[in-house]
C-alpha cells in the first residue's frame, strides 16, 4: 500500500470517529485491522487530527498487545496460550506451524508476510487448542487444519476467502437453565418492567426521584424495577459479587448527568468463555438488561466492551442492535414510552486482560492506556467521562432482564439463600464434555465433575481450577465444596487437571500470563508478577531453592499489601494454592540447598572453553563444596 | 473545629479535599513516599505510602482523609513493605549509585538510605535501554527509570508540552518522549522546564555539570529525604495572615 493510499485509509477511520480523542482505542484497532499494522506515520496524522501529543498517542497504542507499532505484516497468527490450550498440544502444533512457514516464533517474517506468536487464553478452552488470524479465531487447531491455514498464507489469499469452517465455533451448551433455556421474545422483559410500574400509586410515584428529572414527573416503572432487581437478591457476575440492585441505586442517586450503562464482555479470565455463547445466543437478553437498567438509573447510552478476541461477534451483535432499533427496544421513546430514550453502541478491546477491571474498562472506552483508576470515586458516581456509570458482566446483565420479566421473588427462589440464580460455568481440561453448564447456585464441584464426564475413577481429577488464574485450585478432597459466593465464588471458570497434569506448569502458566497482563502501573505488581515469572522458571529450570518458596510468599504478602487493583492481589493465588497441596511438585524440583544462584557460573566459562579448546577439570569451577 | 484523623494515635487535622499524605505532611508529620509531588495531582503508583487503614492497606497519596479514620504508618509492617518495594525498584533498574550523576541527589537512593535499604534484596533485571543523547544540553539514562510518571506529569500539567509519556506495559513499561524520531532534540523540551526538575532518579540529567557539586555536598547529603520532605510540604498560611517582614 502506498504511503498516500494508506494516509488516506487512515483518515476515514479517524474521520468516521469525529477525530474524537476518546475513540482513539477504536481508531488505533481499525487502523491496525486496515493496514496490519499502526505505521509511525499513521501516528503522527492521528496525533495532528485527534490533538493529542504524538507520544500519548504511541503510549495507547502500546499498551493494547493487539495493536502493533513493529512492522507492517501481513497475517498475524496467535496461539491462545493457556494452560488448556497447551494441554491440547498448542506448543508443538505452533512450533511446526512456525517450521512449515519459515518464521521464528515473535519475528515478522523478513518479507513482512506473517508473525507467530502466543496470547493469552482467546476464550476457546472448549474446542482448543484456539488461535487468530489477523484477529479472527480459529477453534480446534490440528496439524491438518494449521497445514490448511499454512497454505492459504503462503497463497497470500485474503482473510475473507478462507474457508468458513476454518472459523465454525461451536456453542457445546452442555446444561441450559434459565438463561440459556430463555426463550421469550425481543421486549417482553421491557414490556413487563413498564407494565409493573403503571399500577402504581401515584403519589408514592410522585415522592420518588424521577428517573430523568429535568423534564418528567417523577416515573414510577424505573423504582419499582429497581425493587425487583434488589429483591432477587441479584449479585455481579464478573467475580466480585456486588449486589446489582443497590449498584443501579447508587448510580442512579448520583446527581450528574448524563448517566452510563455498561457491559463489560471484556471475557479474559483464563477458561472462562461463558460470555461468548451467550452473546452468540442470548445476544437480545444482554441488551435487554442493559435496556432494563437504563430505565431503572435513567441512562441514555449504553456501551458494550466486548474483547478483542471476539472481534467474530461484532457483525452479528450489530445485527442484533440494529434488528431492536427497527423494532422500537432501542431509540428515542421505546415501546412508546415518552421520554424513555437509549441506545447502544459497542467498543472492542485490544488484547488486554485488565480491561476486565471496571474503572480500567472505563479508561479504555474513553481511549486511553487500561490503568484501573484510584477509588474512590466509584464508577457508580465517576465513571465514563467521569459521569454515573453502572458497569455489570453480560451475564448479570441477561439475569437482570430475567428479573424485570419475571420477578425478583421468582429469582431468589433459584439458587440458595445467600446466592440467587443460577450460574454459568466454562468447563475445559479434562473431561469428556467440556462446554457451557449452566446450574442454580449451590451445585457441588462433582457434580460438575460428574456432568462434564471427569468422574473420579474415569478421568482421576486431582484439581480443580475455579474461577481461573485469580480464582481458587481445589484438590480432590474439597469436591464437595459449592459454586456459590458463600463458598466457591466464580466468575465462570472451570479447569479440570487429571492425576496426569504437572500442577506445577499448571501454576507457572499462570504466573506468565500475570506477568504479560500486569499494566505495569504500580511497582508492586509490575515488578512482582515479573520476579514471580522468573522464580517460577528458575524452579522449573531445576535452580530453585527453600530460598526461592520463601520469596514466592513475601511477593505474595507484598502483592496483597499494596498492589493497586486485583489483578496484582491475586497474581500468587495459583502459586500458593499448589504449593499448599501438591507441595511435592515443587519439592522434587528443588536443590537441596538452602541457596542457589540463578546465575551458572561455571555456564558462563563455557565460551571461553570453546575459544581456549580446553575442558579439562582446570578449566571448570568446582561446584561442589570439598570436604 | 477542624476535621482530624488519626495518624499512629495522634490526631492529624485536614481540610476538605486533602488526601493522608498531604494532611500528615502539611501538620509535620513524614511518611515515606516517591512519585509523590506537592506540585502534582497525586496518581499513587509507587505505593511507598502505603498505610495501615484498619485491618486494609492503601496509598496515603491518593487516600481521601477523612473525620475518624485510624491510620497506622509508623508500623513494623508498613516498614517492611516500603522496605521490599523499595528493594524491588532497585532491582528493576540499573542503580549502581557510586557511578551515577545523581548519587546523593536522588530520591530513591535517599529513601534505601532512609529505610534501611541495604541490597536489593531480589535478582537485578539488568535493563538494557539505549540512553539518548541526542539532545546537546540533556541526557537521559532510561535504565534508571523508576515509572514514577513525574516528568510526564510536570511536562503536561506545568509546561504544557507532553514532552513525555508512557508506553508499554508490565515489566516493559517504558518512557517515550514525544517525537517521531524518539529522540529528545526533536522535541521542544528545554532546560528552564519543570520537567528537568523533577526526576528523582538519575533519568534526565543535564550535559556537562556533572559531578560540578561534589559528592559529600549535595542535597540529601545535608539531611535526609523525610527531614526534606517535611519542608516542601505545602502548609495553611500560619499566624494572622501578616507579613512580619514587610508588617502589611
Amino acid at each position: 500500500m502506498t504511503e498516500d493510499s494508506r494516509i488516506a485509509t487512515l483518515d476515514a477511520i479517524a474521520a468516521r470517529h469525529r477525530d474524537d480523542p476518546s475513540r482513539l482505542v477504536q481508531i488505533l484497532r481499525e487502523i491496525q485491522e486496515a493496514l496490519s499494522w499502526i505505521p509511525p506515520d499513521g501516528i503522527d496524522r492521528l496525533a495532528e487530527r485527534l490533538h493529542l501529543p504524538r507520544a500519548r498517542v504511541e503510549g495507547v497504542a502500546g499498551f493494547y498487545s493487539f495493536l502493533r507499532t513493529d512492522a507492517p505484516c501481513r497475517y498475524r497468527v496467535l496461539f491462545s496460550d493457556n494452560i488448556t490450550d497447551r494441554m491440547q498440544g498448542s506448543q508443538a502444533l505452533m512450533k511446526s506451524l512456525c517450521e512449515r512457514l519459515w518464521v521464528e516464533p515473535g519475528r515478522v517474517s523478513e518479507d513482512g508476510l506473517v508473525r507467530v506468536d502466543t496470547t493469552s487464553c482467546t476464550g476457546l478452552c472448549d474446542q482448543g487448542p484456539g488461535l487468530l488470524v489477523n484477529g479472527r479465531a480459529i477453534p480446534r487447531a490440528t496439524s491438518e487444519r494449521l497445514d490448511r491455514v499454512a497454505e492459504l498464507i503462503l497463497q497470500q489469499q485474503p482473510l475473507e476467502q478462507w474457508p468458513p469452517e476454518l472459523f465454525a465455533i461451536d456453542d457445546n451448551i452442555r446444561r441450559a437453565d434459565i438463561l440459556l433455556d430463555n426463550d421469550s421474545r425481543p421486549g417482553d422483559a421491557l414490556r413487563a418492567a413498564i407494565a409493573r410500574g403503571a399500577g402504581l400509586d401515584a403519589e408514592a410515584a410522585a415522592n420518588a426521584r424521577s428517573w430523568r428529572e429535568a423534564n418528567v414527573p417523577a416515573a414510577p416503572g424505573p423504582l419499582a424495577t429497581l425493587e425487583e432487581i434488589k429483591r432477587a437478591n441479584l449479585r455481579g457476575r464478573g467475580g466480585a459479587g456486588f449486589t446489582t440492585g443497590l449498584k443501579w441505586e447508587a448510580c442512579r442517586n448520583a446527581p450528574a448527568t448524563p448517566r452510563y450503562v455498561v457491559c463489560n464482555a471484556d471475557e479474559g479470565e483464563p477458561g472462562t468463555f461463558k460470555d461468548r455463547v451467550l452473546l452468540t445466543r442470548q445476544a437480545d437478553l444482554v441488551f435487554e438488561g442493559m435496556t432494563v437498567c437504563a430505565w431503572a438509573i435513567g441512562a441514555r447510552h449504553g456501551l458494550l466492551y466486548l474483547r478483542g478476541e471476539y472481534r467474530h461477534l461484532l457483525e452479528p451483535l450489530n445485527e442484533v442492535l440494529a434488528r431492536r432499533r427497527a423494532a422500537g427496544l432501542l431509540g428515542a421513546n421505546i415501546l412508546g414510552q415518552a421520554g424513555f430514550d437509549f441506545d447502544i453502541e459497542i467498543h472492542l478491546g485490544a488484547g488486554a486482560y485488565v480491561c476486565g477491571e471496571e474503572s480500567a474498562l472505563i479508561e479504555s472506552l474513553e481511549g486511553k492506556r487500561g490503568i484501573p483508576r484510584n477509588r474512590p470515586p466509584y464508577p457508580v458516581t465517576h465513571g465514563y467521562l467521569q459521569k454515573p456509570t453502572t458497569v455489570n458482566n453480560v451475564e448479570t446483565f441477561c439475569a437482570a432482564a430475567l428479573i424485570a420479566q419475571h420477578g425478583g421473588d421468582w429469582y431468589r427462589a433459584i439458587g440458595t439463600a445467600k446466592s440467587a440464580g443460577t450460574k454459568i460455568l466454562s468447563v475445559s481440561g479434562d473431561c469428556a464434555r467440556p462446554g457451557i453448564y449452566e446450574y442454580p447456585f449451590g451445585v457441588t464441584v462433582r457434580q460438575v465433575l460428574d456432568d462434564c464426564g471427569a468422574g473420579i475413577g474415569e478421568y482421576d481429577t486431582q484439581a480443580v481450577q475455579i474461577s481461573g488464574p485469580s480464582g481458587v485450585c481445589i484438590a480432590a478432597d474439597e469436591f464437595d465444596r459449592r459454586i456459590a459466593f458463600e463458598d466457591l465464588a466464580t466468575a465462570g471458570a472451570f479447569m479440570v487437571f487429571d492425576a496426569s497434569r504437572d500442577m506445577f506448569e499448571v501454576a507457572r502458566n499462570f504466573a506468565h500470563f500475570f506477568a504479560h497482563e500486569s499494566c505495569g502501573f504500580c511497582t508492586p505488581c509490575r515488578v512482582g508478577t515479573a520476579m514471580l515469572k522468573a522464580t517460577m522458571d528458575k524452579i522449573a529450570a531445576g535452580h530453585g531453592t527453600q530460598y526461592d518458596l520463601a520469596e514466592i510468599d513475601k511477593l505474595d504478602r507484598v502483592l496483597h499489601q499494596s498492589a493497586h487493583c486485583g489483578l496484582g492481589h491475586t497474581a500468587c493465588n495459583p502459586t500458593l494454592d499448589t504449593l499448599k497441596r501438591f507441595r511435592p511438585t515443587y519439592e522434587r524440583r528443588l536443590k537441596s540447598l538452602d541457596f542457589e544462584p540463578a546465575f551458572d557460573l561455571d555456564g558462563a566459562l563455557a565460551a571461553a572453553r570453546r575459544m581456549t579448546g580446553r575442558d579439562d577439570a582446570g578449566a571448570h569451577l568446582s561446584t561442589e563444596i570439598q570436604n | 473545629m477542624t476535621d482530624t484523623f488519626l495518624l499512629d494515635g495522634e490526631d492529624v487535622p485536614f481540610a476538605p479535599g486533602q488526601s493522608v499524605l498531604q494532611a500528615a505532611l502539611a501538620a509535620g508529620r513524614y511518611i515515606p513516599h516517591l512519585c509523590y509531588h506537592p506540585e502534582f495531582k497525586p496518581h499513587g503508583s509507587c505505593k511507598v505510602c502505603t498505610v495501615k487503614v484498619g485491618e486494609r492497606t492503601a496509598a496515603s497519596c491518593t487516600l481521601p482523609a477523612q473525620p475518624g479514620l485510624e491510620i497506622a504508618s509508623d508500623c513494623e509492617e508498613m516498614h517492611e513493605l516500603r522496605h521490599t518495594l523499595v528493594q524491588m525498584l532497585f532491582a528493576e533498574g540499573n542503580h549502581f549509585c557510586p557511578s551515577c550523576e545523581k548519587s546523593g541527589n536522588c530520591a530513591l537512593q535517599a529513601l534505601g538510605s532512609d529505610l534501611g535499604v541495604m541490597t536489593a534484596g531480589f535478582r537485578h533485571f539488568f535493563p538494557d535501554r539505549p540512553v539518548d543523547a541526542s539532545h546537546p544540553d540533556i541526557l537521559l539514562d532510561f535504565n534508571r527509570c523508576i515509572l514514577c510518571e513525574l516528568c510526564v506529569r510536570a511536562s503536561c500539567e506545568v509546561d504544557g508540552k507532553c514532552v513525555f509519556a508512557l508506553s508499554g506495559r508490565g515489566i516493559d513499561k517504558h518512557l517515550v518522549v514525544n517525537a517521531a524520531s524518539g529522540k529528545l532534540v526533536d522535541t521542544d523540551i528545554a532546560l528552564t522546564d519543570k520537567a528537568m526538575e523533577v526526576c528523582p532518579v538519575g533519568v534526565i540529567l543535564r550535559k556537562r555539570v556533572g559531578f560540578a557539586v561534589p559528592i559529600g555536598a549535595r542535597r540529601y547529603d545535608q539531611r535526609p529525604i523525610s527531614a526534606q520532605a517535611l519542608d516542601d510540604a505545602p502548609r495553611p498560611p500560619s499566624g494572622d495572615g501578616r507579613c512580619a517582614a514587610c508588617e502589611e
